[in-house]
C-alpha cells in the first residue's frame, strides 16, 4: 500500500485546502478514499453521527501534478483511511505560499499521512515543514460501509438561494430554535420556518429554479403527477444545517437540495471540479 | 511581559529602569533594562533608609490599562512621565497630550523583594542567532494552543523545531510537526550537534512579537535540557532577557533527585568559583540573593534543604564579592516568595547577581513527573501540568 502526491500549483493547492477546510467543518473524522483517479472524503451515517453523512469527491487530476497510489491488493486498487481533517486542514494552512506540497502515506511510530511542505526562504536552502498526521487503515472488509449514498427518491429538488444569505438568516435562527423545517416546492419557492412557544420566523425565497432530473422519467411523470406548488417538506437540526453553510468559503458552481417530505433533506454542492452531498435526516 | 505574569514589577537601577514578569509557576522570566539614555529624564531618586533604592510591583493588567490604544497614544501624547511615590504608595504616569490634556494615573503599588533570576548566558554551551522575523515564520506552523516546542540540531547543521509530544499513548493521535531552518538563516550558529531543548511556546511567543515589532535579532543561549533557555534581544538602550525552564532530558532524570537539584551538576563548584571574570551578567542589579531556605508558604510545600544543598550556598554567601550588599533573604513571606534553590544547576556561583536560582527548581520535570527525594521537595510544579 503506497501513496505520494505532490502539488505544485499555489491555485490547486489553495482550491485543495479550501475543499479540506470545507470536510473539517462538517466532520470531526472521516475517512479518506483514495483511488487511482479520485480521492473521496467520506463521513457515513451511523448513528454517533447523528444521521449526517458526507460524500465529497475531487478528481485528482486537478489538484496533484504528480499521484501515485498502490491500493491494498491488485483487484481493490483503492486505500481507505480515517483521518481528523482537522489536522490536514491545519497543516495546509501554513503552506499558501509553499513551493511544493507532497503528501505521502508513511509509518512512522503508526501510520501517517505526512505532509511535507517546502517553503521559499531567503537562504539557500528551502525550508521544510513536515506534518505527521495520524491515520487509520480501514481494512476491506469494512469498505461496504462508506458506499456513496444513492440519491433518494426525493419529492422536491430545488436550487438553494445565495448560501451567504441563507448562511445569515439561518445563523440568527439558530439562537431561537433548535430545529428548522425546510420546505421548497416546484415553483422554484422555499421557505425556511423556525417555531417556538413564543415566536415563529419564516423567510421565504422566491424563484429559486427547480433543477431538471432527466434521470428518471418515472420521477419526473410522478414528479408532474404532484401539486406544484404543494410544499415538500423536513424538520432538521438547525446547526447541522449551519455546518454545511458556514463552511463554504466560496460560491459553488451549483448548490441545491433534495427534499424527501418527513424524511431526509439532500444537499448537494459543485465547485467546478468537486462535488459535496450532504445528507440531513428529518427529526420528527 | 504581560505574556508572562500578572505583575510588573518595576526596578530603578543606575544602570537604567528595569520591567520584570515572572510567571506563576516560576518557569519563565523575563526582563526589560531600558537604558538612561532611552528617557529623556532618568533620576533614580535617593536611596531609602535601608540603603536600598525602591522597587515595587503593580498589577500588570492596570499599568496596560494605560497605555490601552497605541495607535492614539503616538498620535495625541507628546511626553510621558513615570514617578515613584513612595510616601503616598502611588507609581504615577503622566500622560502629557497635545492640547494642554494631561492624565495623570495613580497606581497602588507594593514594595517587593528584588526580582532576580539568576542566569548566565556564558554558561550556556550553545548558542543561536536570527532575525526576528525567521523565527517568527517558523512559529507560525505550530498551533496557537500548542505548549511546548522542541528546538534541536540535525544533520547538516540545519536546527529544527519540533512540537512536543507529551506520552507515547498521545503520538498515535497527534499531529506532529517539524520544521527544519538551514544554517544560513541564522545570523550565528554555535551548537554542538545532537543537542536539543524543550521549551514553553507561549512566553516564547510574546518574545518574538516584541522582537519583531522592534526588528531585532534574537540569541537563544542554551545547554543541557533541564538547564534553563536564555533568550536575548540587544540594542543600545534596551537589554532583553527571557529566561525559560527546559524540559529535563528522561535518561538523566534516572539520577534523581538530583536531576533537579543543585548537586546534579556538569561540574563541581570550584570551577565556577574560580570563574568569577567569565561570567557575564545579564541583569544590572548586583545584589545577590542569598538565603538557603524557603519560608513556609502557602504557593510552596515547605522545604527542608538537605545539608548537601544548603551548605555549599551558606559558604558562598562568604565568598561574595566584595562591595556587594549583603544578601538578603528574598521572600516577600506570601505567595511571591522566592526559593533559592537551584534547579538543576551548578551549585553556588560565588555571589552572582543574577544567579537563576531557584527559579526554576523543579518547576520542568520530565513528562513522567518524578518525585523527588524527601531532601529535595518540588517547590514549583511542573507547568506542564497546566497544559
Amino acid at each position: 500500500m503506497r501513496f505520494r502526491a505532490k502539488i505544485v500549483d499555489l491555485a490547486c493547492l489553495n482550491h485543495f485546502s479550501r475543499v479540506v477546510n470545507t470536510v473539517a467543518r462538517l466532520a470531526k473524522t472521516c475517512t479518506l478514499r483514495l483511488t487511482a483517479d479520485k480521492l473521496y472524503f467520506i463521513l457515513s451515517d451511523k448513528v454517533a453521527n447523528g444521521g449526517i453523512s458526507v460524500w465529497c469527491e475531487l478528481c485528482q487530476g486537478n489538484f496533484f501534478d504528480e499521484f501515485q497510489m498502490e491500493g491494498v491488493a491488485a483487484e481493490h486498487n483503492e486505500i481507505y483511511l480515517e483521518l481528523v481533517p482537522e489536522n490536514l486542514s491545519r497543516a495546509l494552512k501554513t503552506a499558501q505560499n509553499a513551493k511544493t506540497v507532497k503528501i505521502k502515506l508513511t509509518n512512522k511510530h503508526c501510520p501517517c499521512l505526512t505532509v511535507a511542505v517546502e517553503l521559499p526562504s531567503l537562504s539557500s536552502s528551502s525550508r521544510i515543514v513536515t506534518h505527521d498526521i495520524p491515520v487509520g487503515v480501514i481494512p476491506r472488509r469494512l469498505w461496504n460501509d462508506f458506499r456513496e449514498p444513492s440519491v433518494p427518491d426525493f419529492d422536491v429538488s430545488i436550487y438553494l438561494p445565495v448560501l451567504k444569505t441563507m448562511k445569515s438568516v439561518v445563523e440568527r435562527m439558530k439562537n431561537l430554535s433548535n430545529y428548522i423545517v425546510i420546505e421548497a416546492n416546484l415553483c422554484g419557492e422555499m421557505n425556511l420556518k423556525i417555531e417556538t412557544d413564543l415566536v415563529s420566523v419564516t423567510t421565504h425565497f422566491r424563484d429559486l429554479g427547480n433543477p431538471p432530473w432527466a434521470s428518471d422519467d418515472e420521477c419526473q411523470s410522478s414528479a408532474r403527477g404532484r401539486d406544484l406548488e404543494s410544499m415538500a417538506e423536513a424538520r432538521i437540526d438547525i446547526k447541522k444545517l449551519l455546518q454545511l453553510l458556514a463552511g463554504q468559503q466560496v460560491n459553488p458552481t451549483k448548490a441545491l437540495c433534495n427534499i424527501v417530505s418527513r424524511r431526509i433533506v439532500h444537499f448537494i454542492l459543485l465547485h467546478e471540479d468537486v462535488s459535496l452531498q450532504y445528507f440531513i435526516p428529518a427529526l420528527a | 511581559l504581560s505574556r508572562i505574569g500578572d505583575e510588573l514589577y518595576l526596578e530603578p537601577t543606575e544602570n537604567g529602569l528595569s520591567l520584570r514578569a515572572v510567571n506563576s509557576s516560576r518557569s519563565a522570566f523575563a526582563s526589560f533594562l531600558f537604558a538612561p539614555l532611552f528617557f529623556q529624564l532618568y533620576e533614580r531618586g535617593s536611596p531609602q533608609r535601608t540603603g536600598e533604592l525602591l522597587r515595587c510591583k503593580v498589577l500588570m493588567k492596570s499599568f496596560l490599562g494605560i497605555f490601552r490604544s497605541l495607535p492614539s497614544l503616538e498620535k495625541t501624547v507628546g511626553k510621558c512621565l513615570i514617578l515613584l511615590k513612595p510616601q503616598a504608595s502611588r507609581l504615577v504616569v503622566q500622560l502629557h497630550c497635545k492640547y494642554g490634556v494631561t492624565k495623570t494615573h495613580n497606581l497602588a503599588f507594593q514594595e517587593c523583594e528584588q526580582l532576580q533570576a539568576i542566569f548566565s548566558t556564558q554558561q550556556c554551551a550553545n548558542s543561536l542567532c536570527a532575525p526576528a522575523r525567521v523565527l517568527a515564520e517558523a512559529v507560525v506552523h505550530f498551533p496557537a494552543t500548542l505548549a511546548e516546542v522542541t528546538l534541536g540540531t540535525g544533520p547538516g547543521g540545519r536546527i529544527s523545531l519540533r512540537n512536543y509530544v507529551e506520552d507515547e499513548k498521545e503520538s498515535g493521535r497527534t499531529m506532529v510537526t517539524e520544521l527544519w531552518l538551514a544554517e544560513d538563516e541564522f545570523q550565528a550558529v554555535a551548537v554542538a550537534p545532537g543537542t536539543r531543548i524543550t521549551f514553553c511556546l507561549k512566553e516564547f511567543r510574546g518574545l518574538l512579537t516584541f522582537a519583531e515589532a522592534s526588528n531585532l535579532p534574537l540569541t537563544i543561549h542554551y545547554d543541557a535540557p533541564g538547564r534553563p533557555a536564555v533568550f536575548t534581544l540587544d540594542d543600545p538602550l534596551l537589554e532583553v532577557h527571557l529566561v525559560l525552564a527546559t524540559l529535563s532530558d528522561p535518561e538523566s532524570s534516572s539520577q534523581s533527585p538530583t536531576a533537579n537539584s543543585a548537586s546534579e551538576l556538569p561540574a563541581p563548584p570550584d570551577d565556577f568559583a574560580d570563574d568569577l571574570e567569565s561570567y557575564m551578567i545579564a541583569m544590572e542589579t548586583s545584589a545577590y540573593e542569598g538565603g538557603s531556605r524557603a519560608p513556609p508558604s502557602p504557593t510552596f510545600p515547605l522545604r527542608t534543604p538537605g545539608p548537601a544543598d544548603s551548605e555549599p550556598e551558606e559558604e558562598e554567601e562568604e565568598e561574595a564579592v566584595p562591595g556587594t550588599p549583603p544578601h538578603k533573604k528574598v521572600w516577600d513571606g506570601h505567595r511571591h516568595a522566592w526559593v533559592t534553590r537551584g534547579w538543576a544547576e551548578p551549585p553556588p556561583e560565588p555571589c552572582l547577581s543574577l544567579q537563576f536560582r531557584s527559579l526554576f527548581f523543579g518547576s520542568v520535570l520530565t513528562p513522567g513527573g518524578p518525585r523527588l527525594a524527601p531532601t529535595q521537595e518540588v517547590l514549583v510544579e511542573d507547568s506542564d501540568g497546566e497544559y
